[in-house]
């Protein structure tokens, strides 16, 4: 439109205000201030043995929410996550009990994990059939098959090399926090550097000005449910080697939390931006607000408000970013 | 300004000095006009002259700034469309609103169908009602109960018009009805255009079609960049003095054209067919050249460049890159043949908006970027850096967002996005659109250096001064075909727009 302008720039903004802003340093924030406000209220909450529970109980969370931010970054969703978790934990412990090597007992889930992940991302990429539904779908086949072939039974007499906890580095780092921070840098180095990660942005961001760019959507989506799969296998194996006994039920709405990590920790619903830091800085602030609700005697029961009241804000303040982007574009 | 009929009575719609202002965009201003009963006013000019925004105002999308809007001689203030529809305003848009899952009646009597006592719906008035509608318009070949979302795009417009008509409509306003039509759907519109002019609706008719013009209506007024430029009885007009009006501004002025010394042929293409939108297609662009690609919307120029860039791959026909026969499937093809494609929408084809200018800039480029996949992103950087400066990207930093940028700057990235590519056939569909004026100017620039580096480049645009002014060759396109030629000497707005239109009636005679 060749209408008079009236000035077309933009408002130079501090770069540094724009980065301190940004959802990794409000969590990181977010996750010492907590610690200090309920430390002050009940000190026994910084006992190194409560600090590693948190870590401990729910690295796996954090590691799957690495997948699932990538996920919803590429502009998709799984709501199987958990479900698969379950049977992939059931897998590897069966394997474990049935005296096979631990290392394949460790292996196979993760390879079932990027399998059935990557079936999902064909089905969604190929035959456009939206995530939700596909995913969903993939939910009750997993919950229904898993309650059917175990009948509810428990695994137990897992062998002590089995338990991934039991080694640690230093003799202070636990092999699974080890195993959460490792793979959060390198997803975030992947993401950042690498120009598959580029690409889920851009699928996400704007598929069609992706697909015109000479990158392939439907194979981004593709790779992205693969590397998702390969996450939720780790996480399976973190979550089956906690405990003494595998019980064939996840915690429930355990893809709810893990998509909660993924949100909170910066991820936009609608695709395209977000990083795994965040998610996992969120995850880990979201375990920790469990744990602090106990030491500071309210109810184990709020935490699902307290996720959703995170969710919310979360959500709200990236729709009011976004609006902010859109009213200072004129056209 | 005289009225065709009833000189006595005020008329059925007056504006005067309108005017409309967008965040950094003049959009209207000094707008005046007026539409008598029975009269077909016809509205023209170039995409973004203002009409779209006319319309919005007369049918109250958004009010004006300034002006006022007469119904009847009465002054009445539009601040919702449904102010407009209980004047008896109507608005027939180009992507009809329709409910595709309900009936025929449920879509004309939607929010005031006729109820029976206790608020129950009355089906059977509503039949017989929307009976009564489609035989005032002499249609007797929809039944009142069918899905609407079954019917043709002929059919779901009369539903619309009938709509409209429910409402008791004394004021249609049509945008470019005629555009996704088949042509014995056209005539039929026309009847049922008469018909209403018969009856006294007053009707705002915009069409980029000429002939369409003189066959239905009785005066026409021009826009031009948001203003009024004049108002013509249609009977005493031509098309060539039409199109000067909607033209009206000395070219040369506005883009310095710099002659590029002319080289080997870059792009040739042979018989290309795509149906249904091109159908058979040769053309040849050089090292250097410029060639501009004319026609109305949907004549198949973006489609046509769609397919040389592999976004929708040929059927048949052949295309030379450097000589060389090639097979392009896919736009990643296309890319690594040299050849960039900046396409006509930026917010849903070209920019990532949520990514930051420093990715966006080298999304094309990741390719040659990144070895075994891990980008160099000190060399990104320097693309990113260095596309900034040469495009004078009005940025606070790389890592802004770049959705959020003005539109101007948006478009220079996703130019500097494919250059950055180092391309030698450049495509750029509608380069300029929505863009200010300093904006396209520096765009206009850049063509001219690239040309000069030998680039060879394909200009698609719909406003003539721009496809006149910057291009050696000017091929005009129309319903998927090429239908003239001129050289930059011989390229007459007058003439290039004919060809565009497709002369005075030629087209659509059956419609007579």
């Amino acid at each position: 439109m060749s209408a008079v302008a009236l000035g077309s720039g933009v408002a130079p903004r501090a770069s540094w205000l724009r980065r301190l802003s940004s959802q990794e340093v409000l969590l990181a924030l977010a996750i010492v201030i907590l610690a200090i406000v309920v430390g002050a209220i009940n000190p026994r909450f910084l006992l190194a043995r409560n600090l590693s529970d948190i870590f401990l109980g729910n690295a796996y969370v954090a590691v799957a929410a690495i997948g699932m931010s990538m996920v919803i970054i590429s502009g998709n969703i799984d709501i199987s996550v958990g479900a698969l978790i379950g049977v992939l934990a059931t897998i590897s412990g069966t394997m474990a009990v049935a005296g096979y090597p631990i290392a394949l007992s460790w292996f196979v889930p993760i390879v079932v994990g990027v399998a059935v992940m990557a079936l999902q991302g064909a089905v969604v990429a190929y035959l456009r059939i939206p995530a939700i539904v596909v995913t969903l779908g993939m939910l009750s086949i997993l919950k229904g098959g898993l309650i059917s072939v175990t009948g509810g039974r428990w695994i137990s007499d897992l062998p002590d090399s089995f338990h991934l906890s039991n080694i640690e580095l230093f003799g202070i780092l636990p092999m699974p926090v080890l195993i959460m921070i490792g793979a959060t840098i390198l997803a975030a180095i992947w993401m950042r550097n690498f120009a598959p990660g580029r690409a889920i942005y851009a699928t996400g961001g704007n598929s069609e000005a992706a697909r015109l760019c000479g990158i392939s959507p439907r194979a981004t989506i593709v790779m992205v449910f693969a590397l998702h799969g390969f996450f939720t296998g780790i996480a399976a194996i973190l979550f089956a080697t906690e405990l003494r006994v595998i019980q064939s039920t996840v915690p429930p709405n355990l893809e709810l939390t893990i998509i909660t990590a993924a949100v909170v920790g910066g991820v936009s619903i609608l695709g395209g931006v977000g990083t795994v830091v965040g998610s996992t800085f969120a995850a880990i602030l979201i375990a920790e607000i469990a744990s602090a609700l106990v030491f500071v005697s309210i109810s184990p029961y709020w935490i699902r408000a307290v996720q959703g009241g995170l969710i919310l804000l979360t959500v709200v303040a990236d729709i009011l970013r976004r609006r902010r982007r859109v009213a200072g574009d004129s056209r | 300004m005289s009225a065709v009929s009833g000189a006595a009575s005020p008329p059925l719609l007056e504006v005067r000095d309108l005017e409309k202002t967008f965040p950094g965009v003049r959009a209207l201003y000094d707008v005046s006009f007026s539409v008598a009963r029975g009269e077909v006013h016809a509205l023209l000019g170039e995409n973004g002259a203002g009409k779209s925004t006319l319309i919005k105002i007369v049918s109250g999308v958004f009010p004006p700034n300034r002006g006022r809007i007469l119904i009847d001689g009465v002054e009445r203030k539009f601040n919702l469309p449904e102010d407009a529809r209980r004047a008896g305003v109507a608005t027939i848009y180009q992507e009809l609103l329709l409910f595709p899952e309900l009936t025929v009646a449920e879509n004309i009597f939607m929010g005031h169908a006729p109820r029976r006592l206790g608020g129950r719906l009355d089906w059977r008035a509503m039949r017989e009602r929307a009976e009564a509608l489609l035989a005032s318009l002499e249609i007797h070949d929809l039944a009142p109960d069918r899905i609407v979302g079954s019917l043709s795009v002929g059919n779901r417009q009369r539903v619309e018009i009938l709509r409209a008509l429910s409402h008791d409509a004394r004021l249609l306003i049509m945008d470019e009805p005629t555009a996704a039509l088949t042509e014995p759907d056209v005539v039929r519109l026309f009847k049922i255009v008469r018909l209403l002019k018969a009856r006294g609706v007053g009707i705002i008719y915009i069409s980029h079609r000429m002939d369409e013009i003189f066959m239905l209506g009785d005066r026409v007024t021009v826009l031009r960049d948001g203003a009024y430029v004049g108002t013509r009885n249609v009977a005493e007009t031509n098309a060539g003095e039409l199109v000067q009006m909607m033209v009206g501004r000395t070219i040369e002025s506005l883009f310095p054209k710099v002659e590029a010394p002319i080289g080997a042929p870059v792009l040739e293409v042979s018989d290309l067919v795509r149906r249904p939108t091109t159908r058979g297609v040769s053309l040849t662009v050089r090292a250097g050249e410029i060639v501009g690609l004319a026609g109305l919307v949907g004549s198949g120029r973006s489609e046509l460049a769609q397919t040389i860039f592999g976004v929708t791959p040929a059927d048949s026909g052949e295309i030379r890159i450097g000589g060389e026969a090639v097979v392009v499937r896919s736009p990643g093809q296309a890319r690594d043949l040299g050849i960039a494609y900046v396409p006509e929408d930026r917010g849903t084809q070209g920019l990532v908006r949520p990514m930051s200018v420093l990715h966006n800039f080298s999304l094309a480029a990741l390719g040659s970027l990144a070895r075994f996949g891990f980008i160099d992103r000190a060399a990104e950087r320097l693309l990113a850096v260095d596309g900034v400066q040469r495009f004078s990207v009005r940025t606070s930093s790389l890592e802004q967002v770049a959705g959020r940028l003005s539109g101007g700057n948006q478009q220079k990235i996703v130019l500097g996005k494919w250059l950055a590519n180092h391309p030698r056939l450049l495509i750029l569909d509608e380069p300029t659109r929505g863009i200010d004026v300093g904006a396209k100017a520096e765009i206009h620039r850049l063509m001219c250096d690239l040309a000069r580096q030998g680039v060879a480049i394909l200009l698609i645009s719909s406003e003539l001064p721009e496809v006149l002014g910057m291009s050696d060759r000017i091929l005009v396109m129309r319903e998927g075909r090429f239908v003239a030629e001129f050289t930059r000497a011989e390229a007459k707005p007058e003439a290039v727009g004919a060809a565009m239109m497709g002369g005075d009636g030629a087209t659509i005679e059956a419609a007579a």
